[in-house]
């Protein structure tokens, strides 16, 4: 036999051509893109349930856990959605990336299955350890907070094996590149798939500096490192992760309004420098945790908010207009040219691949976007650092950018990996509205709460004497928004893994439609690749997206300047 | 297209709508960024980190001595298994040096100040992490064991301020509280 060769259009290659797009798809990639999805999907559960039971204990008036449940439960939470989902889902999306729209085949497959069994086996550690309640220490486990050598053991496996899996990636995109699998320059998707995986790499590193002496510490071989050190390099990790995710986020959102649209980057150069700055700049936004510490200067921390965070920031504000504006050119092409907004109506809102997307935008952008950068000002920090205003943030980016974005992904994966079509189509309709809602006004009530001083990570907020009915009203609306979120994760999850045993076979025939809209008559695909005005609807909402960040920015600086002078 | 290997020329600058998005975003970029140099010379809040390392032990016997010699009474804590049932309140010398300890779970001394009047308020850990968070005012402060975090501190509003603990230190940490009152 001779040298194989990586592309999968070469004869023999490992693998089938799909029936619905007729992209080529390899087996060893479909395998571990199973394997990776659906191990996401179970973690994704078991933080959703545990979101539910923290939800109904920060709900005052029905404050569900005992107190030391609260914080073994907080700390699974923490774990099983941000590390744990999150992580396995990219991994998933890495092998997709680098194999499908390329047309060649994953690098190799053993390494895959030693990144998939220490994922998982360090997985396993870390919720077995935090449920047998020897590892109330939050996530961040801040020293001199103790955990069992069991909990950083099992992240550093997490970590290592991911890094694993990112390794599969850079060298089948390696591969595919010296062996000539496809012309040209890689797709956007793939693209940003890089940004992320490159981001991860860096955060990866800074989890190994900080976790290893932390393990060692925890078994008595070496002394407690530093706790400032610690929340340093720490956030190195933390933060950067959720760039990864940001990427991995924008990348989902190209792919999806692409096969649910039509749509396509309206400049390619200008998208692709927005990862770039993605890259470059936001491992120095980390500074934004430690903005009120002790021992990190002023200086320190404004350069690294300011230069530094907001080219990031300049890079999501870019794909935030080019990505609905990619949807309106092409909605417009198609024939859907009345006024300013008329295309938005036309948009498939049934298609839930496509209402998450455009959920997961706009909850992302509007809502994550502008508290993310107004919280992460460094003096403006001293009236939201470690309320409940924090989770706020970051449940309307991780959750309602990323783990949406994610869901919606998850419509058009099963049937094309899988080869399933979806049970109960009707209600997964409704699924990315009910969970973008019900997060939403998690957000809201957590918001709205920490504004008026309530902490995040606390069991009860009765006892200090100090918050009235309104804050009580505030966590009411987050308890009940958490209902709302848990019964569509649920659905997500059931019909997802309903699908798995249940679904309608699709050997050879495309996907059920979930519906995309048609081009109606006399309409001419490309016609506007030369019109730079024919954006109009995209203008005029980023434009106002501009104008409420600007409001809500202003108003926080107000409400600074009423407490206390301090230096 | 987004999913296939893009093979014509792709390098475009930004035109029509896109420069005109991007311009709007570079400046606005622009403008926050320098809002935080600006507050920092013009505004009043800030968080300039000054510390100092510090041994919690030292900590400690420098708060007890200005508690010796600064006490001016007792406090009594309603909250229901707080670590202490009556706290000592202490008035610093105005432009003078306070001392706040954390500890699991209170906040010792309680302290009494002057509106108007600037304090050196030296935060500081005995144990795990804390989080000062002054309210109904809304500061908030992170406290770590090893460093003595001053805040330079101007009371401009009189009354009784609670100070809640707002970084997790285990199964008491809501219960943890402490008193400022301002005359
Ligand atoms: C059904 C949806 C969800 C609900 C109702 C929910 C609710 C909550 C609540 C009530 C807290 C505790 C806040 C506090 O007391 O400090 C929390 C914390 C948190 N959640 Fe969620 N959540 C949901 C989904 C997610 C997802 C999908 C992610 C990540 C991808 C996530 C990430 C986190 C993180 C990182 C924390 C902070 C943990 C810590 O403080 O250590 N959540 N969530
Ligand atoms: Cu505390």
């Amino acid at each position: 036999m001779s040298h194989p060769s990586h592309s999968l259009s070469a004869p023999g290659a490992p693998g089938r051509v799909c029936g619905t797009t007729g992209l080529s798809v390899c087996f060893a990639a479909q395998r571990f893109i199973k394997l990776n999805a659906v191990s996401g999907i179970v973690f994704l559960l078991l933080g959703g349930i545990a979101a539910l039971l923290l939800a109904l204990t920060r709900w005052q008036t029905v404050h569900l856990l005992p107190v030391d449940w609260f914080y073994r439960i907080l700390t699974f939470h923490g774990i099983n959605m941000l590390i744990l989902w999150i992580l396995f889902f990219e991994v998933a999306i890495l092998y997709f990336a680098c194999t499908t729209p390329l047309n060649c085949r994953l690098f190799s497959r053993k390494i895959a299955w030693a990144s998939f069994g220490m994922m998982l086996t360090g997985a396993v550690m870390v919720d077995y350890i935090i449920l047998a309640g020897r590892a109330d220490v939050m996530m961040t486990s801040y020293l001199p907070l103790l955990a069992h050598p069991l909990f950083y053991l099992g992240i550093i496996l997490v970590a290592v094996g991911t890094l694993t899996g990112v390794f599969n990636f850079f060298a089948t995109l390696y591969v595919a590149k010296r062996d000539g699998a496809y012309t040209g320059s890689m797709p956007i998707v793939t693209f940003g798939a890089l940004a992320a995986a490159i981001i991860a790499v860096v955060t990866l590193l800074h989890g190994a500096v900080v976790m290893i002496p932390t393990f060692t510490y925890s078994m008595g071989w070496t002394a407690q490192p530093d706790p400032a050190w610690y929340r340093l390099i720490w956030w190195g990790l933390g933060h950067q992760s959720q760039q990864v995710n940001v990427c991995a986020m924008v990348a989902v959102w190209y792919l999806l309004s692409h096969i649910t649209v039509g749509a396509r980057p309206i400049n390619e150069a200008v998208c692709r420098t927005a990862f770039v700055l993605y890259i470059l700049f936001i491992n120095l936004a980390s500074a934004h945790h430690l903005l009120v510490d002790p021992g990190v200067g002023a200086t320190w921390k404004i350069w690294n908010t300011s230069y530094a965070m907001y080219l990031a920031v300049l890079a999501s504000m870019i794909h935030g207009f080019t990505v609905p504006a990619g949807v309106e050119l092409a909605m417009r092409e198609k024939g859907y040219t009345n006024g300013i907004f008329g295309w938005v109506t036309a948009l498939p809102w049934r298609n839930p691949a496509f209402s998450g997307t455009a959920l997961s935008l706009v909850i992302f952008g509007f809502l994550g976007g502008i508290t993310g950068v107004t919280l992460g000002t460094q003096q403006i920090n001293i009236i939201a650092h470690n309320t409940l205003r924090i989770p706020g943030h970051f449940h309307v980016t991780v959750v309602g950018g990323t783990t949406l974005a994610f869901m919606a992904l998850a419509y058009y994966v099963i049937p094309l990996i899988f080869q399933r079509d979806f049970i109960f189509r009707g209600v997964a309709r409704v699924q990315p509205w009910l969970f973008g809602i019900g997060i939403t006004m998690v957000a809201f009530g957590m918001s709205f709460a920490g504004s008026m001083g309530v902490p995040r990570r606390s069991w009860d907020i009765d006892a200090q004497g100090v918050y009235g009915p309104a804050a009580h009203l505030w966590l009411g609306v987050l308890g009940m928004g958490g209902i709302l979120a848990f019964t569509g994760l649920l659905i997500f999850a059931l019909l997802c893994v309903g699908t798995l045993f249940f679904g309608a076979k699709i050997e050879g025939r495309a996907m059920a439609d979930w519906g995309t809209p048609p081009a109606l008559a006399g309409s001419q695909p490309g016609s506007l690749a030369h019109d730079h005005y024919a954006t109009k609807g995209t203008i005029v909402l980023t434009l106002a997206f501009l104008a409420c960040f600007a409001v809500y920015y202003f108003a926080n600086w107000k409400a600074l300047a009423d407490v206390w002078p301090v230096r | 297209m987004s999913l296939r290997p893009l093979t014509t020329p792709w390098f475009h600058g930004p035109a029509g709508h896109e420069k005109i998005w991007l311009g709007c975003a570079i400046l606005w970029c622009f403008v926050m960024s320098l809002m935080m140099p600006y507050w920092h010379f013009r505004g009043k809040q800030n968080s300039t980190g000054e510390a100092y390392t510090v041994k919690p032990a030292d900590f400690f016997a420098r708060t007890e001595k200005f508690v010796a010699s600064n006490r001016v009474g007792t406090f009594k804590n309603p909250i229901a298994n707080a670590l202490m049932t009556e706290l000592p309140i202490v008035e610093p010398p105005a432009g003078g040096d306070a001392y706040l300890m954390g500890r699991m779970w209170q906040w010792y001394p309680a302290l009494r100040l002057r509106k108007g009047e600037t304090y050196r308020l030296h935060l500081s850990s005995l144990d795990l992490q804390h989080g000062f968070s002054l309210q109904p005012l809304n500061m908030n402060f992170q406290v770590l064991p090893g460093y003595d975090h001053v805040l330079t501190l101007t009371p401009t509003s009189t009354g009784e301020f609670t100070i809640v603990c707002n970084e997790f230190c285990g199964a008491g940490h809501h219960a943890m509280t402490g008193k400022i009152f301002v005359e």
